[in-house]
């Protein structure tokens, strides 16, 4: 049976996530922005401002909400968190190797021959990683496919999916939309990175996504909308959808493009352009 | 004629392995009545899925499904099940190798009158260019029953096609189904047919008006086209000489083409090829259609003197 690669033996010790606060989270989130500049540019490609736009939301996930133990990646009650955004891979790779799944040197692999980070993610390659992803649209109908199985199975695991809101524009997530209402699947919770740019440009001018809080609700989800860079309101709406009953809750985080990085914040131009080995330096210093 | 149709073997089959694994769950896409998963359906409604008319959301479903454990069986007619959903079953099932069985029916022309947008004649070409992807065709309904189950206890991603029609029994209620391992149907010297779904039925009919003519025609079932049993190929290759390959699909990327393949790299002999050819077809009766596009007994029997005659020219 194909699966997660076996952890590696020198793991940096977990952060004890129960008890941080929103400073310390802080800090875990500027320090995850770095590893993505730095992957990024080592790796002379990759999508950074995707990475930056999700990374307090994948913050707050990985360092205070979910459930898992990264010696037993395939831990039969963990948490399900599913990036669909595969684009986003770096984010996710960084919180993992923070999270103790692998060790942190290994980031600087990514997009490399022969490592288990590739440019978009694989199951089948990195610890920790739940889903491979690249072609939009796809999370969200696996994540649904995930809360079946914990329902079939009376398991209490929570399924948090991370869309973007270019992938909105598929058929496909309101498909999965339309039956995680349909089945009642009140573990499943999709967090949606509005940054409001795709990868050409804004959503409003390439397609128009509005009104979309009430498109969601239209589909039947329980929705919540926050402002995706406020720790406060991330795991305040991450623990309202706790107490949903027979519905899903879609979280609409609306955030900005390239965040924490002057040049980057609502530059379309970084949505798939590594940084210049100057750029780097430059992006490194201001996230201090 | 005695037989059933494959779908209708497919939906009773899963009823049995439903009651012995209750880690079978069954998917669908609004086609229940019809794909014949309505059986598993009424017996397990809890280990059953409708997922409407969203085949792109239920293989991204099967997939989730899988990746937590279970076996998933999702079903739909074959059009659908590839070319509705092709990056679906390539991202989720071909990629991560999940344990999810696509079985679809209503392939080939043999459909009938619902016509051309129904009429899956691509599907094998899209399936068998996915890695890691097995891929069959039974040709009757004991071998659809015995496939499944094979299909249910091997972990990976699986294509099974199935037909629409009431499809002739080639084999005894004993069969053993071997997953990759071709069956030689009839043995023969002068020529080789490999065939597969209800084109082997029909290879079994050329073969025994080319044995009146003094043709004596070996007949295989390749009902496993990916992955393929080369050495059944070049065995019939060095043996025979000369082969036909009869399929319900269009003439690239299908049975002829893998078999040419192997043909063309191991042991080159005069080949030719029994399919619709680069076009589509249309609607009518199901013999109709066979007869009007070129795939009967007939067609595979002239299709064999032909490259025997070839062989002999060499
Ligand atoms: C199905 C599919 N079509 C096109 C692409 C190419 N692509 C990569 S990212 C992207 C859009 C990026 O915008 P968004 O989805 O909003 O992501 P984010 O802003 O979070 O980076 C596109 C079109 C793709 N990966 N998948
Ligand atoms: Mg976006």
């Amino acid at each position: 049976m194909p699966n997660h690669a076996e952890p590696s033996s020198r793991l940096t010790p977990p952060i004890n996530k129960s008890n941080l606060s929103v400073t310390e989270l802080k800090e875990v989130a500027r320090n995850l922005r770095r590893h993505v500049v730095k992957m990024i540019a080592a790796a002379g490609s990759g999508h950074p401002g995707g990475s930056l736009s999700a990374a307090d939301i994948i913050t707050a996930l990985y360092f205070r909400v979910l459930r898992y133990d990264p010696h037993n990646a395939q831990w039969p009650d963990r948490d399900r968190f599913i990036l669909s955004k595969g684009h986003a891979a770096p984010i996710l790779y960084a919180a993992l190797a923070e999270s103790g799944y692998f060790p942190v040197e290994e980031l600087l692999t990514l997009r490399k021959l022969d490592s288990r980070l590739q440019g978009h993610t694989d199951r089948n390659l990195t610890p920790g990683v739940e889903m491979s992803a690249g072609a939009l649209g796809q999370g969200l109908s696996f994540s649904v496919g995930v809360a079946l199985a914990a329902k079939l199975d009376r398991r209490d695991y929570r399924v948090y999916v991370l869309l973007s809101d270019g992938e909105c524009d598929e058929g496909q997530t309101w498909e999965a939309a339309l039956s995680a209402a349909h089945f009642k699947l009140d573990n499943l919770v999709a967090i949606v990175d509005c940054n409001r740019l795709q990868l050409s440009g804004w959503t409003r001018d390439i397609m128009n996504l509005e009104p979309f809080a009430q498109k969601w609700q239209a589909f039947g989800w329980h929705t919540i909308e926050i402002d995706g860079h406020d720790f406060d309101g991330i795991l305040a709406a991450l623990q309202e959808c706790q107490n949903m009953k027979a519905k899903p809750t879609v979280v609409i985080a609306h955030t900005t493009k390239g965040k924490g990085v002057s040049f980057m914040e609502n530059n379309v131009s970084f949505h798939g352009k590594a940084p210049t080995p100057e750029e780097a330096e430059k992006a490194l210093k201001e996230l201090g | 004629m005695a037989g059933i149709s494959t779908r209708e073997s497919y939906g009773k089959t899963l009823v049995e392995l439903g009651k012995d694994n209750p880690n079978i769950i069954v998917l669908d896409a609004d086609l229940s009545p019809s794909t014949m998963t309505h059986f598993f359906a009424k017996e397990f409604p809890d280990r059953f899925f409708d997922c409407g008319l969203e085949e792109q959301n239920m293989i991204g479903i099967a997939a989730g499904l899988a990746a937590s454990g279970k076996t998933v069986f999702a079903s739909t007619f074959a059009v659908f099940a590839s070319c509705r959903c092709f990056d679906q079953v390539r991202m989720c099932l071909s990629q991560m190798g999940l344990n999810v069985k696509v079985v679809a029916t209503h392939g080939g022309i043999s459909v009938g009158e619902d016509g051309t947008s129904h009429q899956a004649i691509e599907d094998l070409a899209l399936y068998c260019a996915l890695p890691g992807l097995t891929v069959i065709v039974p040709a009757d309904g004991i071998e659809t029953a015995e496939a499944v189950k094979v299909a249910a206890s091997t972990y990976g991603p699986f294509y099974i096609r199935l037909g629409r029609p009431k499809t002739p029994f080639v084999y005894p209620e004993s069969y053993h189904f071997a997953l990759g391992k071709a069956v030689t149907m009839r043995q023969g010297r002068d020529a080789t047919v490999i065939a597969m779904g209800i084109m082997v039925a029909m290879a079994l009919e050329a073969s025994d008006v080319l044995a009146r003519q003094g043709i004596d025609c070996r007949v295989i079932n390749m009902h496993t086209l990916k992955p393929l049993d080369e050495e059944a190929v070049v065995k019939a290759a060095s043996e025979t000489g000369a082969i036909v390959v009869a399929e319900e699909h269009l003439a690239h990327g299908g049975l002829g083409s893998r078999i040419a393949q192997v043909v063309a790299r191991e042991k080159p002999v005069p080949m030719g090829f029994v399919n619709l050819g680069d076009r589509y077809a249309s609607s009518g009766k199901a013999e109709e259609l066979l007869e009007r596009y070129g795939l009967t007994a007939k067609d595979i029997e002239e299709g064999v003197r032909a490259v025997v005659k070839r062989k002999q020219d060499t």
